[in-house]
């Protein structure tokens, strides 16, 4: 067995987390980061922290994450880390040239205290950012929430550092898409497109963290929101926040900012979730939604109902962000599968209350933890067992010895491809889920149904 | 025009320097040297000092180093990160180190992932109480031998004393206990935690079990850490030998083993840089000679094999290792030969590490490339230069604060293994003791020794040599393959191996041909893109 001192002996633990579900604040600040064009990540820490972000995102992605650090030193630690960012300001624009350098802070200089803002004010005052260029931070203390808020956070500051509002709004709505893949953003933005609105879509990691081989490495992709969009963002008519964790932060500064009106939604994964999303975009904009997408609703409501007593009943434990899991675990619900058992490591009491909305009717004995961690959510599946597994790739192992069919999904999938080339957002994206919801489940049938009663037709 | 090919060594570092601020380029030139590999002769290389802020590196830190590294592949011990949640999640399974528990009841926790998730309240006020509390909780859900804890960046700056917590909870659960003040900041890269977890290792663990071993040529190997399933091939190796492995520091490893690790005969050294501390510590407090292997390349691992036996100066033992170098090595002739007819006078480059940068240019050689640069990403000196060095290197600050313990002989348990005129006879038959003869001394005249390369370097190098295959890590992988250039990773194999020991060269050997000569690489251009002159012509003519 892979975890065979995992029992269904369940004991309280105060101090003791096993198997996490979470990580920390400053790699949602660096992913957040590389959704800006021309943008290099820059962690202000040990150099290890930098190290760890990368390697993660890099498996994650398989393509570059580029980014720096302040490589702190013991001396550093002892007498702040100004110098180490104002030398690192200086030569990440020297060397690698960015439009803008976006800094997070790690546990390290958040316990000593440096203040960014002003050391960036001073990197500012003695001219080392050269004209036209831009450093914005966020405040990432690992010790507060998870990579969750480090997101939020560095979202957020996105609005703080560059939305301004002139006396002219624009025809143009913002959206916050949360902490989802690049093909997720891609999905965003066709669909807008297809309605013919205007958006400002921020962060946006498609065409940065999907981008093709060339045979040459462009050290700044293609992609991400610009600066100037970004700026217009304070004229927008409307932003549609999209995750309360990781955009709600965003699109309330926004609106206390630059007096832009929010509509806080869910990510739009699933039916009922993509049809609010597609609503709110109509009711805000007046743009009508054109058959293209009315008929790929049509599309995904068709597969469940041809599909539909093979969800029936499925029993899912889920593990995950809170943004990603009210969807999906909604969604679930409206296959008329069971969510017994959800765990997220983010702390958050609103995770509990969303999922208790969603579950009290349909699955009145699920169980769901918000700052919990992997380990429990096995021993509740040691106690009565599971028909799926939906999770990151550490999910395995619990998949594997408890011989549960496996579905990955959030963050990080270390060990498939497809994330983020394929979305799991919209309709488009809930066609996709289906399928693989019913690969999970039909390749079980397949595999377990006894020789008298394999099917050939399912 | 000229070719960059024609370019000289010299040039080709100006070039690297060229566009960094003038206090940068000053620097790294002490980084960037041009091999001479007579050791008279041969460059000083700047090594083991702190990188520059802002350029990107590809080090990691001191955490990395001792909990990922050096403890991360015992299978046995509770390893508990003492901080915020990050470190323990990326130090997660991540290195690939595999473990082979004796039966179904032998403890392994290498799956799991232990922290104590310190949240800003514990920052404020401390996070002993939560510590001691963590460890309770560990012990009585897991009630393992031993529990290690790790101190992350903030442990260090609130003051938290992981050692006496450790001590106390040690007195009060009555298992060993031990803590590893292995925060981030200290030291300059992944190097100063290999230190600090050896010193550790040495301090609490090894020489704790006297029960005598089996076996009639009883070693241990140092610096191996089973990526992709090496030590499970050199286990193998030995075992066929009739060699007895004590213990691995510390690819497959366990507790015990450690504990015990003192009655073995011989230490061999793998990784020189991670874990030469033990191995000196040990000789002193115990009189084990150490040696320096490579396992890394069939000619490596004969040699090294012939090495051990010459040690112990058995007949028998000589030998039976030649006649299983003779078996393992038909087999590695056969594909060796395959991939060579393939592979010929291609070239490699490699940055990577602290001994695989030195230790994979054999393998490259047993199939005909070359290798035009290369570099660590953490050595010291001594890695690039040799042992001979040790006492010219000045130690910096950034280094000064790492504990160096003071042994001396064990008054019971020092055993000399060789009388000082054994230890010279076989040193005049070629078996060299506590010698490591670095890197340079075994690369070509003129190639490039880059410490700590940046990653603007690395591309520049890449534009400049276009080798078929660049070794290094994850962080360079895809930024490499985007330029059309197939990047082997060398800390995790690309989820391949093993490559250690024969087996383990014959499935490099067939990686690095499909690596270098699968088809894709000249697909990357769209037929369009290849020939846009036709595309213009059909648009003119419609």
């Amino acid at each position: 067995m892979l975890l065979r001192h995992t029992t269904d002996k369940i004991q309280e633990r105060k101090a003791l987390v096993v198997n996490p579900a979470k990580t920390c604040q400053p790699i949602g600040a660096m992913y957040a980061a590389l959704g800006i064009h021309r943008c290099l990540p820059h962690s202000h820490g040990s150099q290890g922290c930098c190290s760890y972000h990368r390697s993660t995102l890099t498996r994650h992605y398989r393509e570059p994450i580029m980014a720096a650090t302040s490589s702190f030193t013991e001396g550093s630690s002892v007498f702040g880390g100004q110098a180490n960012l104002l030398e690192s300001i200086s030569n990440i624009f020297t060397v690698y040239d960015p439009d803008i350098i976006a800094v997070h802070t790690t546990c390290l200089s958040e316990t000593i205290g440096d203040d960014i803002a002003q050391i960036i004010a001073k990197a500012q005052a003695d001219g080392k950012i050269p004209e036209g260029k831009s450093v914005i931070h966020a405040n990432t203390p690992s010790y507060v929430g998870s990579h969750v808020t480090g997101f939020a956070n560095m979202v957020k500051n996105m609005v703080m550092y560059f939305s301004k509002s002139s006396d002219l709004k624009r025809e143009q709505i913002n959206i916050i898409p949360g902490w989802v893949e690049p093909a997720d953003m891609r999905e965003m933005k066709r669909l807008t497109t297809a309605m013919g609105i205007k958006t400002v879509l921020f962060p946006d990691t498609s065409d940065v963290l999907d981008a093709p081989q060339t045979g040459r490495h462009q050290f700044y992709p293609k992609g991400g929101v610009t600066i100037p969009q970004l700026q217009t963002s304070g004229d927008s008519k409307a932003t549609i926040s999209l995750g309360e964790f990781t955009s709600l932060p965003a699109a309330k500064a926004l609106d206390a900012k630059c007096k832009v009106p929010f509509h806080s939604l869910d990510i739009p994964i699933g039916l009922t979730a993509t049809d609010r999303f597609i609503q709110t975009l109509h009711d805000v904009t007046g743009a009508a939604v054109p058959d293209e997408i009315t008929d790929e609703r049509g599309k995904m409501v068709d597969i469940i109902t041809d599909m539909q007593q093979y969800f029936y009943g499925k029993r899912v434990a889920l593990a995950g962000d809170p943004d990603q899991l009210i969807p999906l675990t909604e969604f679930l619900v409206t296959l008329g599968m069971q969510p017994v058992y959800i765990v997220t490591g983010t702390p958050g009491k609103r995770f509990e209350e969303r999922m208790s909305e969603i579950l009290t009717d349909a699955v009145p004995d699920a169980k769901c933890k918000q700052a919990g961690d992997m380990f429990l959510l096995h021993q509740w599946i040691k106690q009565e067992s599971v028909d799926l597994l939906i999770g990151n790739t550490y999910g395995k192992y619990i998949a594997r010895d408890e011989d549960i069919p496996f579905i990955r999904f959030g963050f990080p999938i270390l060990d498939r491809v497809g994330h983020s080339y394929l979305p799991n957002v919209g309709y488009a994206g809930g066609i996709r889920l289906l399928e693989k919801l019913l690969n999970a489940i039909l390749d079980r049938q397949d595999s377990m149904s006894l020789e008298e009663s394999f099917e050939l037709v399912m | 025009m000229p070719t960059n090919r024609r370019l000289t060594p010299e040039e080709i570092k100006q070039n690297l320097l060229a566009a960094y601020p003038v206090k940068v380029a000053r620097k790294r030139a002490k980084h960037i040297v041009i091999n001479d590999p007579t050791p008279e002769t041969m460059p000083e290389i700047g090594a083991n000092v702190r990188t520059i802020p802002g350029i990107i590196t590809q080090r990691g830190c001191t955490y990395a180093g001792c909990k990922g590294v050096v403890l991360g592949p015992t299978r046995d011990i509770v390893n508990i990160t003492h901080g915020p949640i990050g470190c323990g999640f990326y130090s997660w399974l991540t290195r690939r180190n595999q473990t082979r528990p004796t039966s179904d009841d032998d403890d392994n926790y290498m799956t799991y992932c232990f922290s104590t998730d310190m949240s800003e309240e514990n920052i404020v006020f401390g996070g002993e109480k939560r510590l001691k509390q963590a460890i309770q909780e560990a012990y009585d859900i897991f009630k393992p031998k031993a529990i290690g804890i790790f101190s992350t960046c903030p442990v260090g700056l609130i003051g938290d004393d992981v050692h006496a917590v450790a001590k106390e909870m040690k007195e009060k659960l009555g298992i060993n206990i031990f803590g590893f003040s292995c925060e981030g900041y200290k030291g300059v890269s992944q190097s100063a935690g290999h230190h600090i977890a050896n010193n550790q290792l040495f301090k609490h663990v090894i020489g704790t079990d006297d029960t005598p071993s089996d076996g009639k040529y009883r070693i241990n190997l140092l610096g191996e850490y089973n990526i992709g399933g090496d030590s499970f091939e050199i286990e193998r190796i030995l075992s066929k030998c009739g060699i007895d492995l004590v213990a691995t520091f510390s690819g497959n490893s366990n507790y015990d083993a450690f504990a015990n690790s003192h009655m073995a005969d011989l230490n061999v050294i793998m990784c020189h840089r991670s874990i030469n501390y033990v191995a000196e510590m040990m000789e002193t407090k115990y009189g084990i000679p150490w040696i320096k292997a490579n396992f890394i390349g069939a000619k490596s691992t004969a040699k090294s094999l012939r090495k051990i036996a010459q040690y112990f100066e058995d007949q028998e033992l000589i030998e039976r290792v030649e006649q299983v170098i003779a078996e393992e090595m038909q087999e590695v002739d056969r594909v060796q030969g395959a991939a060579k007819a393939r592979c010929m006078d291609k070239t490699a480059m490699l940055f990577v590490g602290g001994s695989r940068a030195h230790h994979y240019q054999d393998l490259f050689a047993e199939i005909g490339m070359k290798t035009v640069c290369a570099g660590y990403e953490f050595g010291h000196r001594d890695d690039y230069e040799g042992r001979r060095v040790l006492q010219s290197i000045k130690v910096d600050a950034d280094s000064r604060s790492i504990e160096e313990i003071h042994v001396t002989q064990d008054p019971d348990k020092h055993n000399p293994r060789k009388t000082p005129e054994e230890l010279e006879s076989l040193q005049a038959k070629g078996v060299s003791f506590k010698d490591y003869q670095g890197l340079m001394i075994d690369m070509d005249e003129n190639t490039l020794i880059i410490d700590d390369i940046s990653h603007y370097e690395m591309e520049k190098l890449l534009d400049t040599y276009k080798p078929a295959v660049l070794c290094g890590g994850i962080k360079e992988k895809y930024a490499v393959q985007k330029m059309g250039i197939p990047c082997k990773q060398l800390h995790n194999y690309d989820y391949s191996g093993p490559y250690a020991g024969f087996k383990g060269a014959i499935n490099f050997y067939t990686d690095i041909d499909q690596m270098v000569n699968t088809r894709i690489w000249k697909l990357i251009t769209a037929p369009w893109q290849a020939h846009p002159e036709l595309i213009a012509t059909f648009a003119k003519e419609a």
